[in-house]
């Protein structure tokens, strides 16, 4: 079976990576230094502790890092039939990479773009191959969530969607394929929600933890709008609002001014200690 | 012993669901209070709070379900290591 290409170690790619290793691929997972390369190796070794008590399969650390080869910079792509590519949601910094990767890869790799946010068909708009683009938005923990979007940009051929269908298929994972639109589905609706959320606490209709009761209690979510933007990252979550206000030039997106001072003053949600709830440790 | 532990884990759990109402029997994985981050969170704090390792075969659902259980698992990681 040929090597899989992850770029980028953080959340989504050690998740994309830990995944599709998993599933029996052998994977080079890149990103620029070696201390994030550890860091990945040290949290897919306590992700395979936790899993099964999460419920899912009992994995073997060992076994799977086995099938995960390590390395600074994307030269290591070169032997790669697919390359997944999971940097941070920073128009700059994905050009940047997707630069990279087209002069890298080989003629027939296929580069799908794991983004909430941005349109394929502008990352496409990058790539010497934009038949070969493709994006899928994968959702957090990557192991532990069945279905992503898959969304073909205006050039993406039908042996792309095909083979990113047959490797999703592989990986466990059910695509449900949209039409190329920045936020796709689930963050045009997600974001807006967040954010009318920020908008209740901001004006001083509810406190987040009285938002977050009503849907859990009335709509039974697992998690409430502000406590998921807590997971997500407060400064992931404006972000992600901000791409849309521009992308649609359309006010119903304007970002909440408390989302702006959160992120401002470092109040990032539980990846930082504190956001609109305060973790210990 | 053990009684001191749970009450130790229980403070931990309500703690972090301050709503919540907790007896030391109740299966907190069908009241919906565990998540994949809460649960890393759990073991971390058990492995801290207790000073014991909790090898991955301990890692089970069965052990973490209740308050009980989880003060039984610490009981029976305490007396293994000093046996040891």
């Amino acid at each position: 079976m040929s090597v899989i290409g992850v770029v980028g170690a953080g959340v989504m790619g050690v998740g994309v990576a830990q995944n599709l290793a998993q599933c029996g691929y052998d994977v080079v997972l890149v990103d620029k230094d070696e201390e994030t390369l550890d860091a990945a190796r040290a949290t897919i070794t306590r992700n395979c502790r936790m899993s099964a008590l999460m419920g899912g399969p009992a994995l073997d650390a060992d076994e799977i890092l086995a099938r995960i080869t390590t390395a600074v910079g994307v030269g290591a792509l070169a032997k790669a039939s697919t390359v997944i590519e999971n940097v941070t949601e920073n128009w700059e910094i994905k050009q940047r990479v997707h630069r990279e990767i087209d002069e890298v890869c080989a003629p027939d790799t296929v580069v799908i773009v794991n983004t909430s946010a941005i349109p394929i068909t502008r990352v496409a708009s990058l790539s010497s191959r934009p038949a070969q683009t493709v994006g899928v938005h994968f959702m957090n923990p990557v192991p532990a969530k069945p279905v992503v979007e898959l969304i073909p940009g205006v050039h993406t051929s039908q042996e792309t969607v095909q083979r990113t269908r047959d490797l999703l298929t592989g990986m466990g994972k059910k695509a449900v394929e949209v039409k190329d639109s920045a936020g796709f589905v689930s963050n045009r609706v997600l974001m807006l929600t967040v954010n009318e959320a920020a908008y209740l606490v901001h004006e001083g209709v509810a406190t987040a933890e009285q938002v977050d009761e009503v849907f859990r209690g009335c709509f039974g979510h697992p998690m409430g709008p502000l406590e998921t933007a807590d997971l997500i990252g407060v400064d992931t979550i404006l972000y992600s609002v901000e791409v849309l206000y521009e992308h649609y030039a359309d006010s119903k997106y304007r970002p909440c001014p408390l989302l702006k001072q959160m992120t401002d003053a470092g109040l990032h949600g539980r990846k930082s200690g504190r956001g609109f709830y305060t973790y210990d440790g | 012993m053990a009684n001191t532990h749970a009450q130790t884990i229980r403070a931990f759990i309500v703690g972090r669901h301050p709503q919540a109402e907790l007896t030391d029997d109740q299966d907190i994985f069908s009241l919906g209070f565990i998540n994949s981050l809460f649960a890393m969170e759990l073991v971390m704090f058990i492995e801290k709070e207790f000073g014991v390792s909790l090898p991955n075969d301990e890692l089970r659902i069965d052990n973490f379900r209740t308050v009980s259980s989880m003060a039984e698992l610490v009981e029976r990681r305490l007396a293994g290591a000093v046996s040891a």
